[in-house]
């Protein structure tokens, strides 16, 4: 899953979203004598080990054990030792190889030897059987609710305005209903319609009465009452296994905005990992060749293939090189209600592993009620984030690396309301170890253990 | 015999020459009557005076990664402003020194610094300061708090910091270390405490 700034939707930009069982992640679309292209060394790279070569006007590109070669301005590639005609010209454009967005549909199977379901007008891409199905239907209740059912769990941006609830999915890889158009026995609530648009899909509910949204199951139910019964469905809520924030009350009965403490109750996203830096934001320039923003995305992707397989749902901010201020990610981190967020940086300073946990002032700023102060949201779960803290130093010691904890004036920790630690990976020998995959493993392993070793910790927010 | 055309050719160059030095110093009377003064009216700082004095200077070790105290005797003027200046400049010249510990930028330079009641300070950095910076966590940290302790450590009384950048708020030093807060003597003290250690 990916958070949504990562993902089409959340820009004009135009980008392609990439769903995998490994890593879900957008990129942007380039426009090449007005046909839609694509990386395809990048849309390749968080799928498994890749590598290309310029020689020429031909480009060589190794996905695994797989050998492809490409040639620019022509249609013609090689695959494996077999001719594969491409439905438009390769493009080279500074070293890098780009293919069209039709191409995909066919070419991506033969590369990645498994089925690919393309959208090609919204640019979505499925790869394997990673879709998320759901189904909605007027369940019981005076006054009747609407009842949405996902095959997984989901966390959509819910929008509304008069006459109508918008959930915008950026990070599922939502799959369209068997009609577009749902339609409800219900005089409120009389209509749904499910529309796919620049990588991002959206359910529009028609209402004609304000709706109050709750998530229950996991994250997998979503169920919209009408207002009147929304402070009853709240209370439900809470005791639910999931609760998102995210309540939508059209004008008058509009609830605060997050950041909210979490309930107490394991959310559909665990922990949130951020890559920090991307985009023209380069970070630190390690060598001459290595930039810290990729440095980071690589140690993120890896940290949350290991936190996703010992069975902690995880996302990542920045899946892409994208863009994002500090402030965009606070906020989608305290949106998506995970036990902890972890920001990834690296230097060449050093080695080993600096963990960090916010400084805030002594006085902390004013909360009131369920709104917390922005600038030190951070204040009530400081020492959950030491300890976590202090757990992550140990387990990264364990393994014999240099590992130190320390308090650091880095934004977003102050403004995070969950766990939060930075952690900054210096070289273990020299800078270009921060690019070895083992050293980038051994890292994210250590990290994963401990953050499942204090697992309850978490969950119970103390 | 000398012939005849070589004499006037001859002395036709000589006229040139002759021409052409007149010329020259014509021109180079008129550019230096076009040239402005070659003053510098910018206010030179006056060398530090009054008594020498011990103060204690926060110093950054990047190997490993720790900040220490270091003794220093240096000459501190009577204002509280004059000698927050001097202190800096004083940590400057250490960060300058050839075999730096802690090396910035080329040209990273205090520009002013600003005592404003009650009990905050503000630190305006020069512009090459900040660009010439190293990037990351912990280096921008180290120079952070280095500045700051020096600061409060040395000047009773203050207990914030504020730090700028060519006069103008920035959001970080070097893309890592807020610059968007003002440092609370009390929170930097604890942090010392924590970068005194390896």
């Amino acid at each position: 899953m990916l958070l949504a700034a990562s993902l089409p939707g959340a820009s004009d930009e135009k980008r392609i979203a990439i769903y995998s069982l490994v890593a879900n992640y957008s990129l942007p679309v380039y426009d090449q004598g007005g046909q839609d292209y694509v990386g395809l060394l990048e849309i390749l790279e968080p799928l498994g080990t890749v590598t290309s070569q310029t020689n020429g006007t031909r480009w060589r590109l190794r996905y695994n054990d797989l050998e492809t070669q490409f040639t620019a301005n022509a249609s013609r590639a090689r695959i494996q030792n077999h001719d594969f005609d491409l439905p438009a010209n390769f493009v080279l454009a500074s070293g890098r190889g780009l293919v069209s967005l039709s191409s995909l549909g066919t070419l991506l199977p033969q590369i990645l030897g498994g089925p690919v379901t393309f959208h090609e007008n919204s640019r979505r891409l499925y790869i394997g059987s990673v879709g998320v199905h759901f189904t909605a239907q007027m369940g019981g209740g005076n006054p009747p609710a609407l009842v949405m059912s996902f095959t997984s769990p989901v966390n959509p941006r819910i929008a509304t305005e008069p006459g109508k609830v918008q959930m915008l999915f950026t990070r599922e890889p939502l799959m369209a209903p068997s009609s577009t158009t749902l339609t409800f026995d219900s005089k409120n609530v009389p209509s749904a319609t499910y529309q796919e648009n620049n990588g991002a899909a959206e359910i529009i509910v028609n209402t004609r009465v304000p709706l109050f949204a709750s998530f229950s199951d996991n994250g997998r139910t979503i169920t919209l009452s009408p207002a009147a019964q929304g402070k009853a469905a709240e209370a439900a809520a809470s005791n639910a296994p999931f609760t998102s924030p995210n309540e939508i009350a059209p004008s008058e009965t509009a609830t605060p905005p997050t950041p909210t403490p979490p309930v107490n109750n394991p959310p559909a996203v665990f922990a949130v990992v951020d890559a920090s830096h991307g985009g023209e934001e380069r970070g630190a320039m390690l060598s001459e060749q290595i930039s810290e923003k990729d440095v980071t995305l690589a140690f993120a992707r890896r940290l949350k293939q290991q936190l996703d397989a010992k069975g902690l749902p995880t996302v990542i901010v920045r899946d892409g090189d994208n863009a994002l201020t500090v402030d965009q990610r606070a906020d989608l981190v305290n949106q998506a209600h995970p036990r902890i967020y972890i920001c990834i940086h690296a230097s060449s300073l050093g080695k080993g592993a600096r963990v960090y946990t916010g400084l805030l002032p002594p006085a902390n700023g004013e909360s009131s009620g369920p709104l917390l102060n922005w600038n030190t949201a951070q204040a009530g779960f400081l020492v959950l984030s030491q300890s976590v803290a202090a757990g992550l130093t140990q387990e990264l010691q364990n393994e014999h690396l240099t590992a130190r904890q320390l308090a650091a004036p880095i934004r977003p920790l102050n403004n995070i309301a969950t766990a939060a630690v930075a952690i900054e990976v210096a070289p273990n020998g020299d800078v270009a170890s921060l690019e070895s995959a083992d050293y980038q493993a051994s890292v994210a392993n250590s990290i994963a253990t401990s953050i499942v070793n204090m697992r309850t910790r978490l969950e119970s927010g103390q | 015999m000398i012939p005849r055309h070589l004499k006037f050719g001859i002395a036709a160059m000589a006229l040139a020459a002759l021409a052409m030095g007149f010329f020259a110093g014509r021109e180079r009377r008129l550019a230096r009557q076009l040239e402005p003064p070659v003053t510098d009216s910018r206010p030179v700082a006056p060398p530090p005076s009054g008594a020498t004095e011990q103060v204690t200077l926060y110093v950054a070790y990047d190997d490993p990664g720790v900040l220490l105290p270091q003794s220093s005797v240096i000459p501190l003027p009577s204002g509280r402003q004059q000698r927050a200046e001097e202190l800096l400049h004083a940590l400057m010249d250490v960060y300058a020194a050839k075999i730096s510990q802690h090396p910035l930028g080329p040209g990273a330079d205090i520009r002013n610094v600003y005592l404003v009641d009650p009990g905050l300070a503000v630190i305006d950095l020069n512009a090459a300061f900040a660009s010439g910076h190293r990037s990351g966590i912990l280096v921008e940290e180290l120079t952070v708090v280095s500045l700051v302790e020096t600061l409060t450590a040395n000047i009773p009384g203050i207990t914030r910091v504020k730090i700028l950048v060519n006069g103008k708020e920035q959001d970080t030093l070097a893309g890592h270390a807020d610059l968007s807060r003002i440092y609370e003597a009390a929170t930097t003290g604890e942090l010392l405490n924590q970068m005194r250690a390896q």
